[in-house]
């Protein structure tokens, strides 16, 4: 008996089953061990200190770190430890905003909930912290670090699963703070709005941007027509907040309540999920039939389209050209609507209610703004509309369950599933397998496109042809699928990303969870939706089929092009003008030289060139008239070394390329004078 | 790229035929003390001036023959008296010279054979001249065995080195000896770490090596950040082929082919020694491949730090090396199971590392002669504080309090520098995280496991001798602000916990203390102590619950009398007015800027407790005297 | 002289064969040239490594030998080592300060010419109390000592100005 691979906990013995570390154990045999800074799904980091744990002959031990060895005699909960805790929560709580009431997290705050849990009743404490300002200038997330307790999870979520590293800790000791680099707003760096750090922050210190005021203001202006529209992941999770299970779908209920709270119409957003699909599956065949642009990159997750705008430029002319169903709603709704309804577009507010937060910065795009009006003028996020529920004192568990308005709120399984990750790819089989001779199949289920992990592939045969798919969750792992893309390690017809762990259902707006199988659930809630409904191929909506009919005509027309279609543009990482390298005294305007000293164009020689075009502004004394700047990168990597002379950019640049443009700037400038 | 095959019997004996061609040797101490105290104008002085009387100097053994040779030598820890100029082959030692002094020297003493008197150390004691190290107290009494060479050889001459034997160690463990053996010899030795964890280093270097991974590595923490240590800079600017030599031995013992040196940055001149090191063994072949022809390669490279003392930890200093904040990660994994670049790692002492090819060379047995059955060998301490003699010592283990602090250190003195009878009040004993030795431990024979059950430890030798004029709650304050700036702010309790201490103890020094405050402060210090990630936050309450324990009535007196027993705590002072001695001048009272001071002509005065600001001014005013109770 | 000072940049980064691990020694040897750290070689040098702004900045802040504002030209350091410490070291430092009309948080003087920061050790403990001014060390200093030598600094920039 005593040789098994058991651990003894508090008195009980229990068996190791392949857990990394004591913390799983314990907290698999019932006790839940208190921790912030300990996440399945990132690095363990041993900051907290609250999950220590005594071990027989070792002492005390932090059990996150800690591997479970057979035999081991642990205790759980002696009077030192408890002791311990309560110093480390005192002790957090002594430099924390203390008005509990006024936080977002209210009655959601792991401290909060510590504090209650371990009997905190006076904290003996100082507060030493200087106040810091609010950081709300990003569109989707606000960022407290007056609530920030430096756990470290929000750093390692952006780093490690999110590949982007916008914020980390800066300075030392009781002077750390979690900041984007040189204390910046987020809306100055490369955030990508995932918000991911916010749905893994244990207090309010990063919380998604809420916008519920607006709506409100909207919702009692009596001139106004405001439409809803909500996300297939919303209906499976807002029920957790009203102490219903995860998964158990409540759209009647979120139907009801949106009227009761003075929506005009509720559509659902399934049904541009539904047009999205054979817009994105049109385009797939078009490009598989001509063999270009492949692989197809789906679009419909904003922080991943930024993500590629940002890192991956060069591919943006494979990012699929359709919007995101939520956009396609705003324009097809402000269109069709005024046209029906026979009122102006500006007096349509059309909400989103969505799980996301990169949504809220999707909706702000300057190409979604037509003659001054937004397609899309609210986004809301699940939590958001539990809150509204709230405030509009309805029991949701008690409300009689609606239906959508029609048209748009007929959908197929297809659009359904799209809150999934592989829902997207599952859908466009869905369509694809009917579209081309042939390939049709019996069941309407591609199972190989669901499941758990971060990267999953598939292969189908399409008349013959193979067409290889990847489906990703995570922006750690678009980076790793993209680098074995660029080296040529894999070759992929099309590739679908979502930025959220799970996909949409497990986005930054839905309700918070601190259980990862919640996710799980929520995702077979989605399944069941489809399971439960009468079509499940996008192209047998009904309504979609009219609406080609009466007025898009086709897939891709121009029609289609001008309201579900979009563009992508490269962005600049780094929103500072570069370094001045020679700038000039001269009083009349000098002519800009801007050489890109980004790694690619870096290693293709921009060092040398800068010192002949300086070496050339010497020789010619032209000195007085030119500025030469070292920027950090023009985003075109392939084409480098990138350099912009005045308004010119040049590509694959030599010395002669820029002087002969330096020339022509510059006898140009002179002619003007 | 090697010319030739290393042959160091062949060093030896080129550098020997050198120096017997040489009649006499100037070496001028160019420790950074010394330097700093104006020795490298002394070196320049000699040179100059030796070549115009016409003598042969040299400043490099060459095989011309030469009269005198004058060099530079590492510290040779009697800073104080500094600059420090050593004449062979009289052995004798020079305290103080100042460049005008060398004409002198080089007449009287190179040419005449005479010692400058003057210029010799005085006992402060016996008022007796001492002409060499041996007759200084302050040096008989220390063993000085890693110290041996430092203060006699050129560090930035590798011959020299080898002349000394050195390399030979190495060269047995590349060629003579397995992994294996080398393990068990280090491990019988008993050597322990001298960065201040005490663990057996044999165990370390035989756990890492039976991982099964073909790439490991060998770091040497030269991270010497406790303020009041300076051992390492010692041994890193005065011998600094002693470490490279044990780091070798130690990739030969894991199976390492790579290495990292760790330096302070702090620390410029061991920088720039090490770095010098590396490169010369390089030329020569003792570091790079196929060294002395066997089938072990090893490299090394020297990463200077950025002023963190958190990176003294080694897995901040792991962190540090990867380009990261260094900021510790927990343990298990230790280093030797997962370390740079999640591989194999040991990570020694500089000390430790140089004890180690004399334990080589003179074998376990021998090595455990020296010292206690527990803590065989000797430790360097930076002897400091108010005591006589300050500066570096190297002492066996087992020596106790008592030598050190009267035979070595020569007495304790007073605030003027005067030798006191009263003795000392307590000697701080393993820098900031340690703990402090009080007038019981006068005899205690010093070592890991008996330091450590008096509740100190022997940490990496720092020892601060305080006399009766300190007060324990500022030290105990003064280190726990310097562990507070100095905390990486990773964890809860000590980035939180040692700030909150801080305050406490400023409470308690500024009069602002209760009766919770002392009962919390422990509480806390426990908490911080039993709770934290590292070693820092682990061992930085030590100072306080080392003084609480030995004067906890001092902390009471700040603390329910809102007074300071040794006036050193400026808003505890209570100033107050002797009768006796009050003449009723009333120049005082004029003079308190909130008329605190009352009190009829030709009456004695008397100062309003309540009013009195402590500013100090009555106290200038009085020509009599007989204002106290203020802070000196 | 931006020129030769960025051309450095890329030469210190080339060097370091454009590794993120070596980005400590590359922040040495890049406020050697500048006397700091700018914001915008920071911005350069995270680019350059590929690794994010946010993490760059997270290290050089960590450590106090890197400093984001510029420095005086001569950088006075006190040591408030425990031996220092014990030997009077805070009189040398509030003797600095009222001598150069600085406070512990603006200790910079307005004409760039020194800064006083304190040290936690030098390991010169034998010659407490010590300062450090640029890479000259000064032991067994007293509040007038120190004044001097800086009296006697300001002289000699006097004289090299008038030179100049």
């Amino acid at each position: 008996m005593k040789n098994q691979n058991t651990v003894i906990i508090d008195g009980r013995e229990i068996p190791i089953e392949g857990e990394r570390n004591l913390l799983e154990v314990i907290r698999k045999a019932g006790i839940n061990i208190p921790t912030f800074c300990y996440h399945s799904e990132l690095s363990v980091y041993g900051a907290c200190r609250l999950c220590m744990v005594d071990v027989e002959g070792r002492g005390l031990v932090s059990s996150c770190s800690t591997p479970p060895e057979a035999g081991m005699k642990i205790r759980t909960n002696t009077e030192e430890i408890r002791s311990m805790r309560k110093i480390t929560i005192e002790l957090l709580l002594a430099n924390h905003d203390q008005n509990c009431p006024t936080c977002p997290k209210n009655t959601m705050c792991q401290l909060q909930n510590l504090a209650k849990n371990l009997g905190i009743k006076k904290v003996r404490f100082k507060n030493t912290a200087a106040r810091a300002p609010i950081d709300d200038t990003s569109l989707s997330i606000v960022r407290d670090p007056n609530k920030c307790i430096l756990c470290g999870d929000c750093v390692r979520m952006c780093s490690e699963v999110q590949g982007v590293g916008v914020i980390d800790f800066a300075y030392r000791g009781s002077e750390s703070m979690v900041v984007p680099s040189f204390k910046k707003n987020l809306d100055s760096v490369e955030c990508v709005y995932c918000g991911q750090c916010s749905r893994v922050c244990p207090t309010g210190a990063l919380t998604p941007k809420p916008e519920t005021d607006l709506v409100w203001k909207a919702l009692d202006d009596k001139k106004k027509i405001v439409v809803a529209q909500i996300a297939p992941a919303v209906r499976v999770a807002i029920g957790e907040m009203f102490t219903l299970q995860p998964g158990v779908t409540t759209t009647g209920q979120i139907i009801t309540a949106l009227r009761s709270m003075g929506f005009d119409k509720v559509f659902d957003t399934s049904f541009t999920a539904d047009l999205t699909v054979i817009e994105e599956g049109n385009e797939f065949l078009q490009r598989v039939i001509k063999g270009e642009k492949l692989p197809l990159f789906t679009s419909c997750c904003p922080a991943w389209v930024k993500f590629a705008e940002q890192y991956y430029p060069g591919y943006l002319k494979n990012l699929s050209s359709c919007r995101s169903p939520q956009q396609m709603f705003g324009s097809l709704t402000k269109e069709m609507l005024s046209m029906e309804l026979g009122v102006k577009k500006e007096d349509i507010v059309v909400v989103s209610i969505m799980p996301c937060t990169a949504k809220k910065y999707e909706a702000k795009r300057p190409e979604f703004k037509k003659s001054g009006v937004w397609d899309i003028d609210h986004v809301i996020t699940t939590q958001e509309l539990g809150t509204m529920i709230g405030e509009a004192g309805l029991c949701f568990t008690d409300l009689e369950p609606g239906s959508f308005d029609m048209p748009f709120g007929f959908k197929t399984g297809g659009g359904i599933i799209f809150g999934n990750s592989g829902g997207v790819s599952e859908a466009v089989l869905r369509f694809v397998t009917e579209k081309v001779p042939g390939a049709k199949t019996d069941s309407y289920e591609f199972t190989q496109a669901r499941g758990q992990e971060g990267i999953r592939e598939l292969t189908v045969t399409l008349n013959g042809r193979t067409v290889k798919m990847a489906i990703v969750n995570g922006l750690g792992n678009a980076k790793k699928i993209m680098e074995r893309i660029k080296n040529k390690e894999a070759e992929y017809d099309f590739v679908e990303v979502m930025a959220c762990p799970g996909g949409c259902i497990g986005g930054a707006g839905q309700p918070v969870y601190h259980d990862n199988r919640v996710r799980g659930k929520r995702t077979k809630g989605l399944y069941e939706n489809d399971r439960m409904l009468q079509l499940h191929r996008p192209q047998e909506n009904p309504y979609i089929v009219e609406l080609y009919k009466k007025s898009l005509e086709a897939p891709g027309s121009q029609k289609a092009h001008n309201l579900l279609h979009t563009h992508y543009k490269a962005r600049k990482r780094i929103f500072k003008e570069g370094v001045t390298i020679s700038g000039t005294s001269g009083t009349t305007v000098p002519l800009e030289v801007s050489i890109c000293f980004g790694t690619s164009c870096f290693l293709k020689g921009a060092q040398n060139l800068l010192h002949q075009i300086l070496e050339y502004i010497k020789t010619v004394d032209i000195a007085d008239k030119v500025e030469v700047k070292a920027s950090f990168c023009f985003e075109k990597c392939d084409s480098g070394p990138m350099i912009r002379v005045g308004d010119v950019v040049i590509e694959h640049a030599t010395f002669d390329k820029v002087r002969a443009a330096m020339e022509t700037a510059l006898a140009g400038a002179h002619g003007n004078k | 790229m090697r010319t030739h095959e290393l042959d160091l019997d062949r060093i030896k004996e080129d550098y020997l035929k050198k120096q017997d061609k040489v009649s006499r040797r100037v070496i001028v101490c160019a420790g950074t003390g010394c330097v700093a105290n104006g020795s490298l104008p002394v070196y320049e002085e000699f040179v100059t001036t030796l070549m115009k009387h016409n003598i042969r100097v040299a400043v490099e053994l060459k095989t011309e023959e030469e009269d005198v040779y004058v060099s530079k030598s590492g510290c040779q820890g009697f800073c104080q008296m500094g600059p420090l100029v050593t004449i062979l082959p009289e052995r004798i030692l020079y305290t103080k010279v100042k460049k005008e002094d060398v004409e002198e020297i080089i007449s009287a003493t190179l040419i005449g054979g005479k010692a400058v008197e003057r210029l010799l150390y005085t006992d402060s004691n016996t008022k007796k001249k001492c002409k060499g190290v041996n007759d200084i107290q302050f040096y008989k009494k220390q063993h000085r065995f890693v110290l041996k060479e430092c203060g006699i050889i050129d560090p930035e001459d590798v011959n020299e080195y080898i002349a000394k034997d050195g390399y030979r160690a190495a060269r047995k463990a590349c060629l003579e000896m397995n992994a294996e053996s080398i393990c068990k010899e280090i491990l019988d030795s008993g050597l322990r770490g001298r960065g201040g964890g005490g663990f057996p280093a044999g165990r370390k270097w035989d756990i890492t090596r039976v991982q099964k991974n073909a790439k490991k590595y060998v770091i040497c923490n030269g991270d010497e950040g406790d303020p009041g240590a300076f051992m390492d800079r010692s041994v890193m600017e005065g011998n600094p082929h002693s470490v490279i030599e044990g780091m070798i031995i130690a990739s030969c013992a894991i199976g390492a082919d790579e290495g990292v040196v760790y330096v302070r940055a702090e620390y410029p001149l061991a920088v720039k020694r090490m770095r010098k090191a590396v490169l010369d063994a390089n030329k020569i072949g003792i570091l790079g491949k196929n060294i002395f022809g066997s089938e072990h390669s090893f490299t090394l490279n020297v990463m200077e730090g950025a002023g963190a003392f958190v990176c003294g930890e080694e897995t901040a200093m792991i962190a540090s090396i990867e380009g990261k904040r260094g900021m510790p990660s927990p343990k298990p994994p230790f280093p030797a199971q997962s370390g740079l670049w999640g591989k194999p790692t040991v990570i020694n002492n500089v000390e430790t590392l140089a004890t180690v090819p004399l334990i080589i060379k003179m074998g376990a047995k021998e090595y455990r002669k020296l010292g206690t059955a527990g803590s065989p060998g000797t430790k360097t301490f930076a002897l400091t504080g108010h005591v006589v003699n300050t500066g570096l010592i190297e002492v066996p283990f087992g020596t106790t309090l008592r030598e050190i602090v009267n035979n070595i250190a020569g007495g304790v003195t007073d605030d003027k520098g005067m030798i006191s009878n009263e003795g000392f009040k307590a000697v701080q004993i393993g820098g900031p995280s340690g703990g402090c030795l009080v007038d019981e431990h006068l005899d205690l024979a010093m070592d890991f496991d008996s330091l450590k059950k008096a509740g100190a430890m022997v940490g990496s030798g720092g020892l601060v001798v305080m006399n009766k004029r300190t007060c324990m709650v500022s030290i105990a304050r003064f280190f726990m602000q310097f562990t507070q700036n100095e905390s990486c702010g990773k964890c809860v309790l000590c980035r939180e916990g040692t700030k909150q201490l801080l305050n406490l103890l400023d409470d308690i020094i500024e009069g602002r203390a209760t009766d919770e405050t002392l009962a919390l402060l422990e509480q806390l210090a426990y908490a911080v102590q039993k709770g934290s990630l590292c070693g820092l936050g682990k061992t930085a309450p030590n100072p306080v619950l080392s003084t609480l324990k030995y004067f906890r009535k001092e902390y009471e007196a700040h603390i329910k009398d809102k007074y300071c027993p040794t006036g050193q705590c400026k808003a505890l002072a209570k100033f107050s007015i002797n009768a006796a001695q009050c003449k009723g001048c009333t120049l005082c009272a004029r003079k308190c800027p909130v008329g605190a001071i009352s009190g009829e002509k030709a009456k004695p005065h008397v100062i309003d407790q309540k009013k009195c600001i402590k500013c100090g001014a009555c106290v200038a005013a009085c020509k009599f005297g007989a204002i106290g109770g203020g802070a000196k | 002289m931006k020129l030769r000072k960025f051309q450095k940049v890329c030469e210190i980064i080339e060097a370091n064969d454009r590794k993120s691990s070596r980005l400590i020694p590359i922040l040495q040897a890049v406020q050697e040239e500048y006397r700091y750290l700018p914001e915008e070689i920071l911005t350069f040098i995270a680019t350059a490594l590929d690794i994010s702004p946010a993490k760059v900045f997270g290290v050089a802040t960590f450590y106090s030998h890197f400093t984001l504002k510029p420095k005086g030209k001569y950088i006075v350091r006190i040591c408030d080592g425990t031996a220092c410490h014990v030997k009077g070291s805070i009189k040398l430092l509030d003797a600095l300060l009222a001598k150069l009309k600085l406070t512990a948080e603006v200790n910079t003087t307005s004409d760039m010419m020194f800064t006083v920061e304190t040290v936690s050790c030098l390991g010169a403990c034998g010659l407490a109390p010590a300062v450090v001014i640029n890479d000259k060390v000064y032991g067994q200093m007293t509040p007038e000592k120190v004044v001097t030598v800086i009296d006697g600094i300001i002289e000699e920039e006097k004289h090299a100005n008038t030179r100049a």
